[in-house]
């Protein structure tokens, strides 16, 4: 009670300067209120949003096309060349698209072609597995709260805290060789193996976000009305019938959401793998973004323009993705109205 | 034990356990196992000293061989427990080892040189909590300014994007003015837009605006959220429009009516806003890795991670050090993750 | 002081008319109800009389001075919505003080004006609670309050009542009234509730379609309704109409046709040309009785019979198929099914041209 107390009293000390200062910007409002009506207002309070909004997303939006047509390492635009679509020939031919050794921008065909593969397992591992864990958190359980709490925990964890966990857990002398020690099986080079580190950036992504994913197919699956299970039941429906009849149909919209966040994050996997493996061994787990961080920033000789021209060709995909999406939800909500 | 067994497990209705029954407890039980047991496993190594840290098999708790001072010798000596040919176990301390024989010699009666092969002796194990870990980054490193730039970039991001979100997304959900739904048009076409899409160009207007390595190059991009002012304009839009009538009848000034009427209506709203801002801005790598090229200006995750890196032997320090990156979101996930949940449930924003 | 004057008000959002050419002069210290049914745009004329919305031609004079570019804080006025809009986050007083807060009066004065108000209310029990803690008409009260507070030049009620249960709409009917005996301060009160326009107001101001029908007192309105819109609206049960033909020319008036064979004189300025050929004839169900002999018969099949206790309802078709409704006092002797004849009074009947006017002189 008294500690109650003394926190509404530190909060409202808090607060205090922070009214005054809103009732001190008050009287020039007021006049500004009379000087330009209501549309000036809107203006005024949309302001600062899509000033930042402006400067920070929109226009490098905008510029990011002029960057990938210029070339040199110039940090500038102004100090930039006109090459046209000179890095995009770069990023884009190759001597035959089957072998990516043969392409002259072959790190990016590698990157490309680890991203596709990784996008292609981990969706889908990270579907099913959301999926199964929100049918069980959908059953009748005890403390549910806490079960679902249990598997949102990671999605918290930073990149980094994930990273490092792992890397931990994964190394040669670690915990899980030791776990598999203990079952007769032989130590796995997790994370210096070709495979292995593929396989773990996998299943450490899926470990850190599936617990997102279950969440908003739980929120449909609660959506769903109770009677129709009830209905269903009075029919005799088996429940592998109900599942496929009933729940995946009326889930549909969440499991699209569910599907399409799940690709477009995938298709920008950078951080968590980063700190877990930094694309190695080799470049086996080197991803998109991590291609673009590098030629932009990391190495010694920067080349903006061809990254630039990378993150628009990885933009169309997150743009037709999206797109995709809400074709889908289109779709899906004109049956919905025409039933 | 038995009795919360019976209250966790007890099933509604059904008497005999079905398959999905073992099935769903299977899956509750190895969830907990995988969600929580790396997090665990990572808090017990961070108590570790290095050679603890070594050691194979690995432990859960931090377990040390006990060393004891003894007369004549300079350092502390590992204890050891000895079992003789007579069946008596006595704790000696080793001096040496010289191939499977150990020279030791008992603390109590230090004159005497004891031979003994190594498999006869065990080490005596003690629990030992290595908090030098946490507190030498903070004393010797820069851990101490990571960690203030992080709280800095952190409140001072989540602050901005309350203020500028709020306001715009008022603007938005309250007042009928030619090109709204143009301006919601592109803040939701911008949803489709990563920032490592916009990597390159953003880092040149950083630059030319003087804000490359610093913090507020770090904060700025970063809270014009779409995200932010779509979740806020979507609860501002329950908020009656006869209160703002109400308002204005009762001589309310704009600014007032946001500031009096609707942002302390919003709070729920905000409180969710808050929290996944504070997550974010804590959590944030990339951007932060880019912008920031001088030590004493990297954020948590930035200098842990640089670390990681230079420091591969001394997993000590970067264990306990990534605790400490972790508790801040843990603590948010204790205490406020039933809002976090039904925040995502109801508005799907990550 | 509150004379509200509207000259060719017309409101449009985009090219949808919502208001079109309204004139009214409302007097200091009137009550006007504005009613109609939904969509007619008396909510909207409430709301560019409050200066929350812009009319888009047309002028707003309140006490002779033009208000139109006059912000709403600054007209004087105080407002009671529909859904009472008192500020959640707020205490009943703090709601009550918001507003006087904002125009920077003493605190003294407030605190008098709110205890004042609120013993006039009957609310000073709760004046530390939230809305939310509140039942309807406490609500209903502190919304009041908060525009009492105000001391304005007039009040703006919009559907003040609709959210109460029918019986604490008729105790809070009462009390408006006598508030507004009391107070002598100008009332706009929109409403589509015709029972409290005709026991609140001065003054009715029938809308439809953005337009006014007729402007006057309950009872004349009740009594003369100028045209059929007006007729069918006020009154309920709703009044009975029969299409008539005009048989011949009277000296004062005409001679209509209607129903099976029904004759009656209709009072009518004769040379109107307008008036000749097909006209209505109305005549409210309360103005229906069984017929005694001697009078004219309209006969009648009984369909339903609503026993009320004071007054029996009854559905009935006339031969020509035309729906009948009567309210017949008392408890007659009559089940569904039975053939009855009922009649009426020639002067409480209502007569409309072919266009829907009343007949001048009727």
């Amino acid at each position: 009670m008294a500690a109650s107390t003394i926190m509404k009293k530190t909060g409202a000390a808090l607060v205090a300067p922070v009214g005054w200062l809103a009732a001190l910007i008050d009287p020039p409002l007021r006049a500004l209120q009379k000087a330009t009506g209501l549309n000036g207002m809107a203006a005024f309070f949309l302001a600062p949003n899509m000033a930042i909004f402006g400067i920070f997303v929109l226009f490098p939006l905008v510029i990011n096309f002029a960057y990938s047509m210029t070339g040199g390492s110039a940090l500038f635009l102004s100090g930039r060349t006109y090459v046209g679509a000179e890095q995009y020939e770069r990023l884009l031919t190759c001597e035959n698209y089957l072998d990516k050794r043969s392409c002259v921008e072959d790190l990016f065909w590698n990157a490309a072609g680890n991203t596709a593969l990784f996008v292609l397992f981990q969706v889908a591992l990270m579907t099913v597995v959301a999926m199964i864990t929100a049918l069980i958190l959908n059953r009748e359980l005890r403390a549910r709260g806490f079960w679902r709490a249990v598997f949102f925990f990671p999605v918290l964890l930073s990149p980094v805290v994930v990273g490092l966990i792992w890397r931990w857990i994964l190394q040669r002398q670690g915990l899980l060789n030791y776990l598999l020690h203990q079952f007769g099986i032989d130590q796995v080079l997790w994370l210096t193996d070709r495979f292995w580190a593929f396989a773990a950036a996998i299943m450490v992504s899926v470990w850190a976000h599936m617990g997102f994913y279950a969440l908003i197919l739980l929120a449909g699956l609660q959506a769903i009305p109770k009677d129709l299970y009830e209905a269903a039941e009075m029919d005799g429906t088996r429940p592998a019938r109900v599942f496929w009849r009933i729940t995946l149909p009326l889930l549909m919209p969440n499991l699209i959401v569910v599907i399409v966040l799940a690709l477009i994050r995938a298709v920008q996997i950078f951080d968590e793998v980063y700190v877990l493996t930094g694309g190695g061994p080799g470049t086996s787990t080197m991803f998109l973004t991590q291609y673009i961080y590098e030629i932009g920033f990391a190495q010694l000789i920067r080349n903006p323009g061809l990254a630039a021209a990378a993150s628009i060709l990885m933009g169309a995909v997150l743009v037709v993705l999206t797109l995709l999406q809400l074709a889908a939800s289109r779709r899906n909500q004109n049956a919905g109205a025409a039933k | 034990m038995s009795r919360v067994a019976e209250f966790l497990l007890r099933r509604r209705g059904g008497a005999s356990w079905h398959w999905t029954d073992i099935f769903t407890w299977a899956w509750l039980i190895g969830g907990v196992i995988m969600m929580f047991g790396p997090a665990i496993w990572l808090v017990g190594s961070s108590f570790k000293s290095p050679a603890a840290l070594a050691e194979f098999p690995p432990t859960i708790l931090p377990y040390v061989t006990a060393e004891a001072m003894v007369e004549g010798h300079d350092k502390p000596l590992p204890l050891y427990r000895v079992t003789g040919e007579d069946g008596e176990t006595r704790v000696l301390a080793q001096l040496r080892r010289v191939g499977i024989v150990a020279q030791m010699i008992d603390p109590q009666a230090p004159g005497e040189i004891v031979k003994v092969n190594i498999a006869e002796r065990t080490p005596v194990r003690e629990i030992s909590f290595a908090t030098e870990n946490y507190t030498e980054p903070f004393l010797h490193f820069d851990f101490l300014l990571y960690l203030r730039n992080s709280v800095f970039v952190t409140l001072m991001a989540t602050l901005i994007t309350l203020v500028t979100n709020s306001m715009a997304a008022f603007a938005l959900s309250k007042y009928q003015f030619r090109g709204r739904s143009f301006v919601m048009l592109l803040i939701l076409a911008t949803l489709m837009v990563p920032l490592s899409v916009i990597l390159v160009p953003l880092y040149s207007i950083i630059s030319a605006m003087g804000l490359f390595n610093s913090l507020w190059g770090v904060i700025l991009p970063t809270v014009a959220t779409p995200t932010g002012v779509f979740l806020l304009r979507q609860y501002m839009l329950t908020i009656p429009d006869e209160l703002i009538d109400a308002a204005r009848m009762d001589r309310a000034s704009e600014w007032q009516i946001y500031w009096r009427i609707v942002l302390p209506l919003t709070a729920p709203a905000l409180a969710v806003l808050a929290i996944f801002s504070v997550v974010w801005r804590w959590n944030d790598f990339l951007w932060p890795l880019i912008v920031l090229s001088r030590k004493e200006l990297y954020t948590l995750q930035v200098g842990l991670n640089t670390y990681a890196g230079e420091l591969n032997v001394q997993w000590h320090y970067i264990l306990a050090m990534t605790v400490v990156t972790m508790l801040p979101v843990v603590l948010v996930f204790v205490f406020l993750q039933r809002f976090i949940t039904t925040g995502i449930a109801g508005t799907g924003l990550k | 002081m509150g004379r509200i004057t509207l000259d060719h008000i017309a409101k449009a959002y985009g090219s949808v008319e919502v208001l079109n050419d309204i004139n009214l002069k409302i007097d200091d210290g009137e009550l006007v109800v504005f009613v109609g049914p939904s969509g007619c745009g008396k909510s909207t004329l409430l709301r560019l009389i409050a200066g929350l919305d812009q009319p888009t031609a047309g002028d707003i004079r309140i006490d002779g001075a033009i208000v139109n570019r006059v912000p709403a804080a600054d007209r004087g006025l105080a407002m009671v919505f529909q859904s009472y809009a008192l500020y959640p986050h707020m205490t009943v007083r703090r709601n009550m003080a918001f507003g006087l807060e904002n125009s920077h009066m003493p605190r003294k004065e407030i605190e008098a004006r709110i205890t004042e108000a609120a013993r006039m209310l009957e609310i000073e029990a709760y004046l530390d609670r939230r809305p939310g803690q509140l039942s309807g008409g406490q609500r209903q009260r502190v919304a009041i309050g908060r525009a009492i507070v105000r001391n304005p030049t007039a009040f703006l009620l919009d559907e003040p009542l609709s959210n109460l249960d029918a019986e604490l709409r008729v105790t809070m009917r009462a009390e408006l009234a006598s508030l507004h005996a009391r107070l002598k301060t100008t009332m706009i009160y929109v409403t589509h509730d015709q029972v409290e326009a005709m026991t609140l107001a001065d003054r009715i101001v029938v809308l439809r379609g953005g337009r006014i029908e007729q402007v006057d007192t309950p009872l004349n309105l009740f009594n003369k309704p100028e045209n059929l819109f007006v007729a069918g609206f006020i009154g309920a049960p709703n009044m009975n109409f029969f299409p008539g033909q005009v048989e011949e020319t009277l000296p004062d008036g005409l001679s209509v046709s209607f129903l099976d064979g029904q004759k009656t004189p209709v009072k009518a300025a004769t040379n109107s040309g307008a008036a000749m050929g097909a006209v209505t004839l109305g005549v409210r169900p309360q103005h229906l009785h069984l017929a005694q002999d001697g009078e004219p018969q309209i006969p009648v099949q009984v369909r339903l019979v609503e026993a009320l206790g004071a007054e029996t309802v009854v559905h009935a078709t006339a031969s020509g198929g035309e729906r009948v409704l009567a309210v017949l006092p008392g408890q007659p002797a009559i089940a569904k099914g039975d053939r009855i004849a009922l009649s009426y009074r020639r002067d409480l009947l209502h007569a409309f041209d072919g266009d829907g006017m009343r007949l001048a002189g009727n």
